[in-house]
């Protein structure tokens, strides 16, 4: 017991000694605080991105509602669904009733060319088509600017995302579909998820100007209840008028993000290894040099009597305390630089755009701060095991 | 050449240092290569765009289709020598997330449009030959292993056949190459005729390619097949390839700057750092920098061994980095399948040897500059 509570004295006060020092190696510790701070910062910031997109598209998503898509569809602009089946979907059992009958909302979706406002160049900007059941199923969407579209009119109201990401969309502009221009009346939002980067209007317009007769590509339902799913899949792939496929909207806009996610965070991950590997050899050069700067203090101290372990674990604390205190500034500079920060971008697993904000989550903090950690006990290690092998005798004579 | 071994001994005296900086500098240069690469696949093929080529789509977007008549009025617009068309298939194979593109188009005049899709004649004559023949490209014939012969299967959920029936088989009769390191050869091509005799309506495609007989005549001619088309139900859109291939990267939008914004930064940062280190380690011995000039080396010969140091460190380390960027990314797409086009491009290559030299220079300059106006008895002194 003794003995433990010696070695821990030990430890305390060659570390209390080495932060004690730190001012006098101001130059070695700053550049490595710095490259870790770097390090965390460009890695949250990078996955800030994927994860800013997944955020969006989960909170796109309920527990109790569905998505259905012609069967073999990967997503919307390759689906279609005929007036018939989209009728036949929307009585199926398990879709949630309200007071104008089933809350099913038969859409169409399609694409149109805008320029995006941060390149000039055309983007996919989705345009879809709803009908009256598309604000009770996505209840979220609220208009905050103008009015609603009027049925039967060629109006439009725009998400706040897509006004904010592409040319043309503002209130009192106007939309050119082929030879007709299509008004924005209002501007709307709907609680951050995936709808705020389209643009809407009604379904029968559209499918008089896309020459689509009577049909769909998607019907979006709220359920009665989450555990209704079974039951309303189900009936709708056993039944024989049809040929679709019903999924959660929680599998489908995970599946939808996919990709993009995936190619975001290997690249992202890839860069943090090399770098991270590039903030290793930082730190490890400015211990070694804060050890040799040392070693006759260190070799007095193991003459007085002071044993190996406690001078490794002192090395290891102050070079983990460096590197905690570059996570937390690189962590807080990614979160004052990232978070929140807008951007819009191609989805290929919707040929579409989609709009959202960067968002830097606790977690990615936090796996930020324990990457500085690591790089910290890499980089102290070696340096800390040669303080404590450093032959006392010898050193004591670099007199 | 003859102090090169004051030079190596002078590296060698503090072996962990040197060793780190070097891999500090091995770091950067693997870091900046992989950067060239990614910038490289994100920019989607547009420099080995065909500067004599157009793309006409539809004006309001391009999943709406024209008329197959299109095709012959395009070629009799003065300036045209050909065009053809293709359409976006859109089929999965096996599994969703085996993404790849699909077109049908008219199997000769495509490869005529196309000569960077290198056949073999055999191939070739394959394609012209069988209805149901497609080429793929070799990277995404590598990706699913597959060979001449097969039979490749692929469900579309936008086109279905007359009978109702969504699942389509193709025979491989060829796999192309690219005529350059950049050309894509992710892609698959099948046989319009099949496509448009099986499918359940007929007559549109989903974009046309121009051949213009002088590129610098593209804008004009651009225009002209616009106005061809002005006023009818499919209005056109008109832009060089070029144009096409750099609009359709945009849409990545900011975030692609937004990383290379980023990652030059932290480039630059570890170069900064790797470069003061050297500087540094000259610094600390202008002692002995005095005795050499004592000893009776020039200014001009201190000179040279302060800067032929730090040349050799940045030289070594950089180019090793450089080596193993494009080890790594010869390896291939990292993210299996979302980069076709992925390595480095020789200008990038030359760009970051131009780097690893003026990264030995800035490091070596100052503290060599030093060294020439370093006056013996001062240096001994210290």
């Amino acid at each position: 017991m003794t003995g433990l509570l010696n070695w821990l004295a030990q430890v305390a006060s060659l570390t209390g000694y080495n932060l004690r020092t730190l001012p006098q190696r101001k130059g070695a510790a700053a550049s490595s605080l710095v490259g870790i701070a770097g390090v965390v910062a460009v890695m949250v910031g990078v996955l800030s991105i994927a994860q800013g997109i997944l955020t969006m598209m989960r909170s796109s998503a309920r527990p109790d509602s569905a998505v259905v898509l012609r069967s073999g569809a990967t997503s919307e602009l390759v689906s279609g669904l005929s007036g018939e089946a989209a009728r036949i979907i929307s009585e199926a059992p398990g879709v949630a009733r309200g007071a104008n009958g089933a809350v099913a909302s038969p859409e169409l979706f399609v694409i149109i060319n805008l320029p995006k406002r941060s390149t000039g160049t055309d983007a996919n900007v989705p345009l879809r088509g709803v009908q009256a059941a598309a604000f009770e199923v996505h209840e979220e969407v609220k208009i905050v600017e103008g009015r609603a579209f009027r049925w039967g009119l060629s109006e439009v109201i725009v998400g706040v995302g897509a006004a904010r990401e592409f040319a043309g969309l503002e209130m009192g502009s106007s939309l050119e579909v082929g030879p007709e221009r299509w008004p924005v009346v209002g501007i709307f939002e709907a609680g951050g998820t995936i709808a705020e980067s389209e643009v809407w209007c009604d379904a029968a317009v559209l499918q008089a100007a896309y020459r689509r007769g009577d049909s769909y590509q998607a019907v979006y339902a709220r359920l009665a209840t989450p555990a209704a799913f079974s039951e309303f899949k189900d009936s709708l792939t056993t039944d024989p008028r049809l040929n679709v496929k019903a999924v959660s909207t929680a599998e489908y806009y995970e599946e939808q993000s996919s990709l993009l996610y995936r190619l975001i965070t290997v690249l992202g991950t890839l860069v943090a290894v090399i770098m991270g590997l590039g903030a290793l050899f930082g730190a490890l050069n400015t211990m070694y040099s804060a050890v040799a700067a040392r070693s006759r203090e260190i070799a007095t101290l193991r003459a007085l009597g002071f044993s190996g372990g406690p001078v490794v674990v002192s090395v290891l604390l102050e070079s983990l305390m460096l590197a905690l205190a570059g996570g937390a500034v690189g962590g807080a500079l990614a979160y004052l630089a990232f978070d929140g920060f807008r951007a819009a971008t191609i989805n290929w697993s919707s040929f579409s755009q989609i709009t959202f904000s960067f968002d830097v989550t606790p977690a990615l903090l936090v796996q930020g701060v324990f990457y500085a950690a690591l790089l910290g006990l890499l980089g102290g290690l070696l340096p800390a095991m040669r303080a404590a092998r450093l032959p006392v005798a010898a050193a004591l004579r670099e007199l | 050449m003859k102090y090169l071994h004051l030079i190596w001994a002078n590296l060698k005296r503090r072996k962990a240092r040197t060793a780190l900086t070097a891999l500090s500098i091995i770091v950067a240069f693997v870091l900046f290569g992989y950067l060239a690469a990614i910038n490289q696949a994100f920019g989607q093929g547009v420099d080995v765009a065909g500067l004599d080529r157009l793309i006409v789509r539809h004006r309001v977007s391009i999943i709406q289709l024209l008329p197959e008549s299109y095709e012959m009025r395009i070629e009799r617009l003065p300036g045209v020598s050909d065009a053809t068309h293709a359409t976006w298939f859109g089929g999965v194979y096996q599994n969703p997330r085996n993404f790849f593109a699909q077109m049908p188009v008219d199997a000769e005049e495509f490869l005529a449009m196309y000569p960077e899709y290198v056949l073999s004649d055999e191939e070739r004559r394959g394609f012209l030959e069988t209805r149901t023949g497609a080429i793929a490209g070799r990277v995404l014939a590598d990706r699913f292993g597959w060979k001449v012969g097969d039979r490749i299967p692929l469900t579309d959920a936008l086109w279905s056949k007359e009978d109702g029936s969504r699942d389509w088989q193709f025979d491989l009769v060829g796999i192309y190459d690219g005529a350059e390191k950049a050309t894509d050869t992710s892609g698959f091509f099948f046989r319009y005729d099949f496509f448009d005799e099986s499918r359940s309506y007929r007559g549109e495609v989903g974009w046309y390619y121009v051949k213009i007989g002088d590129p610098e005549r593209a804008a004009e001619i651009a225009e002209a097949i616009d106005r061809e088309f002005a006023n009818s139900p499919a209005e056109t859109k008109t832009e060089p390839e070029k144009a096409f291939l750099q609009g359709f990267a945009k849409q990545m939008g900011n975030i692609t700057l937004i990383l290379m914004v980023i990652l030059a930064a932290v480039f630059f940062t570890i170069l900064l750092v790797a470069g003061n280190t050297m500087a540094q380690s000259v610094r600390e011995r202008t002692e002995e920098l005095g005795v050499l000039k004592a000893l009776g080396f020039t200014h001009r010969g201190v000179v040279g061994l302060v800067l032929g140091e730090s040349l050799l460190l940045a030289g070594v380390a950089g180019l090793a980095g450089l080596l193993l960027a494009w080890l790594m990314a010869s390896a291939g797409d990292p993210t299996g399948g979302a980069l076709p086009v992925f390595f480095i491009p020789g200008r990038h290559l030359a760009l970051g040897v131009g780097l690893v030299a003026l990264l030995g220079l800035a490091a070596g300059l100052p503290p060599a500059l030093q060294a020439r106006r370093l006056e013996i008895a001062e240096a001994m002194r210290r």
